[in-house]
């Protein structure tokens, strides 16, 4: 499943980070293999996601999300 | 002794600004790193008997040399050593904001770290042991409370007590330093490398994580509760509309328009009849009489009149970026900011668009990539800034009294319209190629502090001022001298002046769209100078009595000059095309100063100068032509 996939009030680890121009942009803001991300809600309009992970809440676009492979946690 | 360098660095929204504004108050100096469009921030201050000059390096995640920020942060640390290295951490996202603080000590540079906001991180169950993180890092660590003075003037103790050279990195900092080296040297692709160091950095972060600080779960948090009506569902829009709404009240009707009836009166009926009088009495001659008052009294006059309205406007949107709030716009906006080919992080250059294009542009450097800040650069123009409202008001009042509000409302519509449409084609043409992102932290809801709000909004607004003071005061002798002057010298008769000779050239290409008339051609001319300058020429050469072209007194205005020959001139078909023209096109010389420094070429500044004079005198061309077809006059 991809970080695209998922559902407002799942927490899910990160599995890898695709290839991409923004994976270091993304890595650099803490999105690595291992790390625990809930997913927070959507904009209203279905789009961009907002995401919360080391204790902070980022907001990227469900394309960019679909680059990010996760499984579900607790 | 010489003056102790401190230089601050950190992360986006730590709080770092108000640090800079607390600690240097007004006396700092905001200038430009050569080369690129970033600020920079220097501040001197006297501490204990010791001087201290303070940098504020711009605010990022990493130097990796992304940005424009971070090659300014990076190149900074390569030809400077300061004394003090100041990081500024935000305490409750302290795990992503120690990626900068190991990328600084893989430099090599000794660093105090700061832990800001440790109030909040407690609400948030953080806990952090500072002692155990001072020897995870082998370097001082000291904290602050965002807003409190006291604790902000605690660093400047700090500041002068601190020996850096006391302090030498830990063994974990130089194993870790040693991990990098080798992930250097492991003949991996370059991009690899990069990922793997980044990687271990964070590896880095979990090991100090565990050690110094332990993350309890709290309650729901008052920003999620917040969030779950500003950035949700919805009711995030309703919501967001009624701010807007709230915000252009406030800016226009109820504190801006007031204030700027003050000004306008203190002009009108203290400074201009004190200037005659005191002119008169020292027996300066006629021409200079009317140089100074109606060329450089009124024309200086009409721009300081819209001082009161942008501050207002300006403070608020400060305000709101202050709070996190402008963050959430630009999350909810950016689905229909991106059909149009532009980010949600537009949002905010074209809400200050509404104040004055010139800060409106210059805010367009928050933008990620390139294609979205040269986009949002090209459209911010279109948007009805405040000096094009006199334009819109007046010939409403003129030409459609009965609809003035609906006919008002429009042609602000018919800016964003064209801002969209526009940024739609430009995104497909010109900037096919290229991606747009948007990666945007949601940082907390705080209530932001009143200095670095005014201080925010008088760096952006400050230009404006500027503006009035040189180029304003430059084009009001020139407007003056071209209306008062033809080639055998002064002239009463303004029909044989230099401006007519001027404005009848360029009203040729205006006779498709109804408005060839001298008079128009010469308002539009003076309007790329200031488009302030439109009304007033429109006023002046239609012969009206001086003192009652009021810039913000539309109506009064109307009725004055539909009793000259401009009510002729006119249909209302050809008003409103000529409205239409006057919005969309070129911005004024400052705005078109502003893109050519912005997008870095003087060839932009000439391509949005011809393109939006193309948008205009087509869209005006659609407008005359089409309500002709239709039966329109």
């Amino acid at each position: 499943m991809t970080l695209k996939d998922t559902k407002p009030g799942m927490v899910v680890r990160i599995d890898s980070v695709g290839e991409s121009n923004l994976k270091q942009r993304l890595m650099t803001m803490g999105l690595i293999p291992g790390t625990r991300v809930e997913v927070l809600n959507s904009a209203p309009l279905g789009d961009p996601i907002a995401l919360r992970l080391r204790s902070y809440n980022l907001a990227m676009r469900r394309d960019d999300a679909a680059q990010i492979e996760v499984s579900e946690v607790g | 002794m010489s003056a102790l360098s401190v230089a601050l660095t950190g992360n986006p929204n730590t709080g770092k600004s108000t640090i800079f504004n607390e600690l240097t108050g007004a006396r700092q100096k905001i200038g430009n790193w050569p080369g690129v469009t970033v600020d920079k921030k220097v501040g001197v201050i006297e501490h204990n008997g010791r001087k201290i000059s303070v940098i504020d390096l711009p605010g990022t995640y990493s130097i990796n040399a992304r940005s424009q920020e971070e090659q300014v942060v990076s190149d900074f640390f390569k030809t400077n050593k300061p004394d003090i290295v100041v990081n500024i951490i935000d305490a409750s996202n302290i795990s992503r904001n120690l990626f900068l603080t190991i990328q600084l000590m893989e430099n090599g540079i000794p660093l105090i770290l700061n832990l800001n906001m440790m109030d909040e991180a407690e609400r948030h169950g953080i806990k952090i042991d500072m002692k155990k993180l001072e020897d995870a890092f082998g370097m001082p660590v000291t904290n602050t409370v965002g807003r409190s003075n006291k604790s902000v003037r605690k660093l400047l103790d700090v500041f002068t007590n601190a020996v850096m050279t006391n302090y030498t990195p830990s063994k974990l900092i130089n194993d870790h330093i040693e991990r990098v080296h080798n992930i250097e040297r492991s003949g991996l692709a370059p991009s690899k490398i990069e990922e793997e160091i980044i990687s271990a950095r964070y590896d880095l972060i979990d090991k100090i994580m565990s050690q110094a600080v332990t993350v309890s779960a709290a309650g729901k948090t008052l920003t999620e509760k917040l969030d779950s009506y500003l950035a949700n569902g919805v009711t995030s829009i309703i919501l967001m509309i009624a701010i807007f709404y709230l915000m252009f009240q406030i800016s226009f009707n109820w504190i801006g328009q007031p204030l700027a009836d003050l000004v306008g009166e203190f002009f009108d009926e203290t400074l201009v009849p004190w200037a005659a009088e005191t002119m008169e009495a020292a027996g300066v001659e006629g021409w200079m009489q009317s140089l100074v008052s109606d060329g450089i009294i009124a024309g200086v006059g009409a721009v300081i009149n819209f001082v009161p309205l942008i501050f207002t406007l300006f403070i608020i949107l400060s305000f709101l970026d202050g709070t996190g709030y402008m963050a959430r716009v630009a999350f909810i906006m950016d689905p229909i900011m991106r059909r149009a080919g532009l980010s949600g992080k537009s949002i905010m250059p074209l809400m200050m668009g509404f104040g004055c294009a010139v800060p409106a542009i210059m805010a367009n450097r928050a933008l990620d990539t390139h294609k979205d800040r040269m986009i949002s650069i090209f459209v911010t123009p279109f948007i009805t800034c405040n000096a094009k409202v006199p334009i819109i008001a007046l010939f409403a009042a003129m030409f459609f009294p009965d609809n003035v509000a609906n006919v008002v409302f429009a042609m602000y519509f018919l800016g964003i319209i064209t801002a969209i449409v526009m940024a739609k084609v430009l995104s497909t043409t010109m900037f096919k190629e290229q991606q747009s992102t948007f990666l945007l932290e949601l940082p907390p809801y705080r209530l932001p502090d009143p200095k670095t709000v005014l201080l925010e909004a008088w760096d952006k607004g400050k230009g404006y001022l500027i503006k009035a003071g040189t180029i304003i005061f430059a084009m009001s002798v020139i407007i003056w001298f071209l209306s008062s002057f033809n080639s055998d010298g002064m002239t009463e008769d303004m029909d044989n002046s230099y401006l007519a000779s001027i404005g009848s050239a360029t009203s040729v290409i205006f006779a498709p769209q109804g408005f060839d008339t001298w008079e128009s051609g010469a308002a539009i001319v003076t309007g790329v100078l200031a488009k302030e300058a439109v009304v007033s020429t429109m006023g002046i050469l239609y012969g009206a009595d001086e003192d009652s072209v009021d810039t913000d007194d539309a109506e009064g205005t109307a009725e004055v000059l539909n009793a000259t020959s401009m009510g002729g001139a006119f249909t209302p078909l050809s008003a409103l095309a000529f409205m239409v023209f006057s919005l969309l096109y070129s911005p004024c010389m400052t705005a078109l100063g502003t893109v050519k420094k912005e997008a870095q070429g003087f060839k932009w500044m000439a391509f949005v100068f011809f393109y939006t004079t193309a948008v205009a005198w087509v869209a005006s061309l659609i407008v005359y032509q089409g309500g002709k077809l239709l039966g329109f006059e």
